[in-house]
C-alpha cells in the first residue's frame, strides 16, 4: 500500500507577536513547526502501514528551509519525502496550492500508484480547510474530511470505514479506495521518534522537485497568476467606540472590586441581571 | 501557501476591474441552506440575514439553495428560507440526498451554479460546508474565502469584500476574487446575528434535477450515531461563560474559572494556549480556531485579547475582562475591565455572585 500524505511547515503562530505601534508582524525568532493537525493524519497513516504494510511518502509545498518540517516527519516513520518548491510558486492561494499538490501527488503515483493520500485537516496559519478537498476533486479522490477513526480498511476488496465527525452527530462511512482523508484532532496521539528513524532522518536525502519536476506545465495556474483571490489590505481590528469602564476601588481589595463590579452589572445590565438570578432558582 | 505571504494588490491608477461579459452575466446572492437529520444548521439563518445586507447592497435578489430528499420536510426548508429573508429558493431533490455526502453534493451544487451563475456563494463554515464549499470552488475554479468575519461590497468593483483574520489571529485582512465568479466565502457559525423570522414573507421556488443514481455514488453512509448533548460543552449557544487564558499560569488555578462558571451554571471556555497545553478539552476553545459564541455575558481572565480569541466573543452583549496587564488589548473591547491578579478577583468574584444570588433567592 502507498499512502501520501501531505503537510505543511508553519510558524508557531502561539508565538507571533505584533509590534504595538507599527501594527507589523515581528516574525523574527518564531519557531517553524510541523503544522498540528497534520501530526494527526501522518500518525493515522503510520498506523495503516504498520498493520498492512507498504510506505508513507511526505510531501509539502514551501520554501526551501520547509525541509526541516520533512525530516521531522521522516523522524517519526515517513519513509520518503519530497519538497515541492519552486518560487513560481509563491502568493498561491488554496486553488493554486491543490493544484500544484494535485500535480506532485500525481508524479509521486506514476512510482507506486497511490492508495490513500492523508492531509492535516486545516493549518494553524492560514486556517482554510480548503487544500485536502481540492486535492481530492483535482485527483477525483474520494473525499473523507474529519475523520475521527479509520475502522477498517481492506486492500483486497480496496474498501475503508470511517467514523466522519458531522455537525449533529458521527457519519460511519463506507468509500473505495483511492481516497483522500483528513482526521480529526485529538482522534490518535503521535508516536515517539524512534533513535532509529532520526538518525535516518538525519541522513536522509530528500527529494527536490521544482515545478517542472513536479508536472506542471502551465505556469498560469499556480502562484499568484492562478490564485483567484487576492488580499486587498491588511488591518488591525478597529477598536469598540469606548474602552473598558475600568473598576477600581480605593482600598483595592479584590472583594470590594467585586462588589463595585456586581452592582454596576445589575445597574446597568438589568436584563442580563435578572437573567444571572433566575439562576438562583 | 497561506494569504499572508501574498502581495496586496496595487490599487492607485488602476484600481477598478473590468469583468468579462460572461463574468458579467452571473447575478444575484445565494446561501447554502444546511441540513442534518431534519434540522436546518442556524448558520444559515444568519447567513441569509448577512446575504440579505450584500443582496439589497447590489439591487439583486437572494437566494437560498436546499438540497435534500424528497418530501414536505425539504420544502418546509425553502419556506424558512423566505421567513429568514430570502426572496426565492433553488430546490433540488433526489432521495440520494437523503445524507450529506461530498459527491452528490458537490455535483448538485455545482450544476445549480452552473445553470443559474449567482455572483455570490456564502456557506457555513461547519464539518459539512467547508467539505462541501473546498470542492464545489475547486470544482468550478473560483475563489473562495474561509471564515469570514466580515462581509461587504467593495462598490468600485462591485466585488464581494471578505474579510477575515490572518497571521495567526493577530491581524484581519480583506479578500477579493475579481476576475472569478461565483465569488464564494464561508462564514462560521455565530459570527454574524440571526436575523429576525418574518412568517409572512412569501417567495418562489426554481426545481432542478440531480441527475445521479445511487450506483453512481461511492461513498455509502453506514450509520448516523447522534452525539449525546449532555456530553458535549454547548459553549455556542450558552447564555454565560467563564473563559480562562495563558495567564491563569498553571492547570491548578485553571479550577478557580471552573468554581465561578459552576456558580453561574455558565460554561467554562478557554483560550487556544491553554487548549494547546492541555488544560481543558479542545471543545471548549473560543477563538478564530475554536468556537464563536455570542452570550449575554463573557467573562475572561488571563486573557490578552489577541485577534484569534476576539474574533471568536466579541459578539457577547457584556464582556468582563481580567488582567494584569493594563495595555493587554482586551481592556480595548471589554465592557467592564479588572486590571489585577485573576487569582484573587476570581474567587471574589464567585464570592459577591454568591452572595447576590443568595439574596435573590431570598427575595423570591
Amino acid at each position: 500500500m502507498h499512502i501520501v500524505v501531505c503537510i505543511k511547515q508553519v510558524p508557531d503562530s502561539a508565538q507571533i507577536r505584533v509590534h504595538p505601534v507599527t501594527n507589523t508582524i515581528m516574525r523574527q525568532g518564531v519557531p517553524a513547526i510541523v503544522n498540528p493537525y497534520d501530526l494527526f493524519s501522518l500518525e493515522e497513516a503510520l498506523r495503516l502501514k504498520d498493520v498492512h504494510g507498504g510506505r508513507v511518502t511526505v510531501i509539502t509545498m514551501g520554501p526551501p528551509q520547509a525541509e526541516a518540517a520533512l525530516r521531522k516527519c521522516i523522524a517519526f516513520g515517513a519513509d520518503e519525502a519530497i519538497l515541492v518548491t519552486d518560487r513560481a510558486f509563491a502568493g498561491a492561494d488554496t486553488l493554486a496550492t491543490s493544484y500544484a499538490l494535485a500535480s506532485a501527488i500525481t508524479q509521486i503515483g506514476k512510482d507506486q500508484a497511490v492508495d490513500m493520500v492523508f492531509a492535516g485537516k486545516q493549518t494553524i496559519d492560514g486556517d482554510t480547510a480548503q487544500v485536502g478537498p481540492g486535492i481530492a476533486k483535482r485527483m477525483d479522490l474520494q473525499l473523507l474530511t474529519y475523520v475521527s477513526q479509520v475502522d477498517a480498511l481492506d486492500l483486497m476488496t480496496r474498501t475503508v470505514r470511517v467514523q466522519r465527525r458531522a455537525e449533529g452527530g458521527v457519519q460511519v462511512l463506507t468509500t473505495k479506495l483511492p481516497c483522500l482523508v483528513t482526521m480529526l484532532e485529538g482522534s490518535n496521539e503521535m508516536r515517539f521518534a524512534s533513535m532509529d528513524n532520526m538518525f535516518r532522518a538525519a541522513r536522509y536525502q530528500l527529494k527536490v522537485w521544482d515545478r517542472v519536476a513536479a508536472g506542471i506545465d502551465d505556469v498560469g495556474k499556480i502562484g499568484l497568476k492562478g490564485s483567484p483571490t487576492v488580499v486587498s489590505k491588511v488591518f488591525a481590528p478597529q477598536a469598540r467606540t469606548q474602552r473598558a469602564e475600568i473598576i477600581d476601588t480605593e482600598s483595592g481589595e479584590p472583594r470590594d472590586i467585586a462588589l463595585t463590579l456586581l452592582s454596576k452589572l445589575f445597574t446597568q445590565h438589568p436584563k442580563l441581571g435578572e437573567a444571572i438570578s433566575k439562576r438562583a432558582t | 501557501m497561506s494569504e499572508e505571504k501574498r502581495v496586496p494588490v496595487k490599487k492607485a491608477g488602476k484600481g477598478k476591474y473590468e469583468l468579462s461579459e460572461q463574468l458579467k452575466a452571473y447575478k444575484g446572492v445565494w446561501v447554502f441552506v444546511e441540513h442534518e437529520r431534519g434540522e436546518v444548521h442556524p448558520v444559515s439563518w444568519e447567513l441569509l440575514g448577512e446575504g440579505r445586507k450584500l443582496a439589497d447592497t447590489l439591487g439583486v435578489p437572494l437566494s437560498g439553495v436546499v438540497l435534500g430528499a424528497p418530501g414536505l420536510a425539504t420544502r418546509r426548508f425553502c419556506e424558512e428560507a423566505f421567513f429568514h429573508g430570502a426572496d426565492n429558493c433553488y430546490l433540488m431533490e433526489d432521495a440520494v440526498l437523503n445524507n450529506y455526502r461530498n459527491q452528490p453534493f458537490t455535483k448538485g451544487l455545482t450544476d445549480l451554479v452552473n445553470a443559474y451563475q449567482p455572483e455570490i456563494l456564502l456557506l457555513g463554515a461547519t464539518t459539512q460546508g467547508r467539505d462541501l464549499a473546498g470542492s464545489v470552488a475547486t470544482t468550478l475554479k473560483t475563489g473562495l474565502t474561509a471564515d469570514c468575519t466580515e462581509l461587504n461590497i467593495d462598490m468600485e468593483n462591485r466585488s464581494l469584500a471578505a474579510s477575515r483574520p490572518t497571521f495567526g489571529g493577530s491581524l484581519l485582512c480583506t479578500i477579493l476574487t475579481l476576475n472569478y465568479r461565483p465569488q464564494m466565502a464561508t462564514v462560521r457559525p455565530r459570527v454574524m446575528a440571526l436575523p429576525d423570522r418574518d412568517n409572512r414573507r412569501l417567495g418562489s421556488i426554481v426545481e432542478h434535477p440531480l441527475g445521479l443514481i445511487e450506483a453512481d455514488i461511492v461513498t455509502k453512509v453506514l450509520e448516523y450515531i447522534p452525539d449525546n448533548r449532555q456530553d458535549k460543552p454547548q459553549l455556542a449557544f450558552a447564555d454565560i461563560i467563564v473563559s480562562g487564558g495563558r495567564g491563569m499560569k498553571n492547570p491548578d488555578n485553571f479550577q478557580l474559572i471552573w468554581d465561578l462558571a459552576l456558580m453561574l451554571g455558565a460554561e467554562v471556555g478557554a483560550s487556544r494556549p491553554v487548549v494547546q497545553a492541555g488544560w481543558v478539552e479542545a471543545d471548549r476553545q473560543v477563538g478564530q480556531s475554536g468556537k464563536t459564541v455570542r452570550p449575554k455575558l463573557y467573562i475572561a481572565a488571563g486573557i490578552s485579547g489577541a485577534v484569534q480569541h476576539r474574533v471568536g466573543m466579541e459578539g457577547a452583549d457584556v464582556i468582563i475582562a481580567i488582567n494584569n496587564d493594563p495595555n493587554a488589548p482586551i481592556f480595548d473591547f471589554a465592557t467592564y475591565g479588572i486590571v489585577g491578579n485573576a487569582m484573587t478577583i476570581l474567587p471574589a468574584l464567585t464570592q459577591a455572585f454568591k452572595q447576590r444570588l443568595a439574596m435573590a433567592k431570598m427575595a423570591g
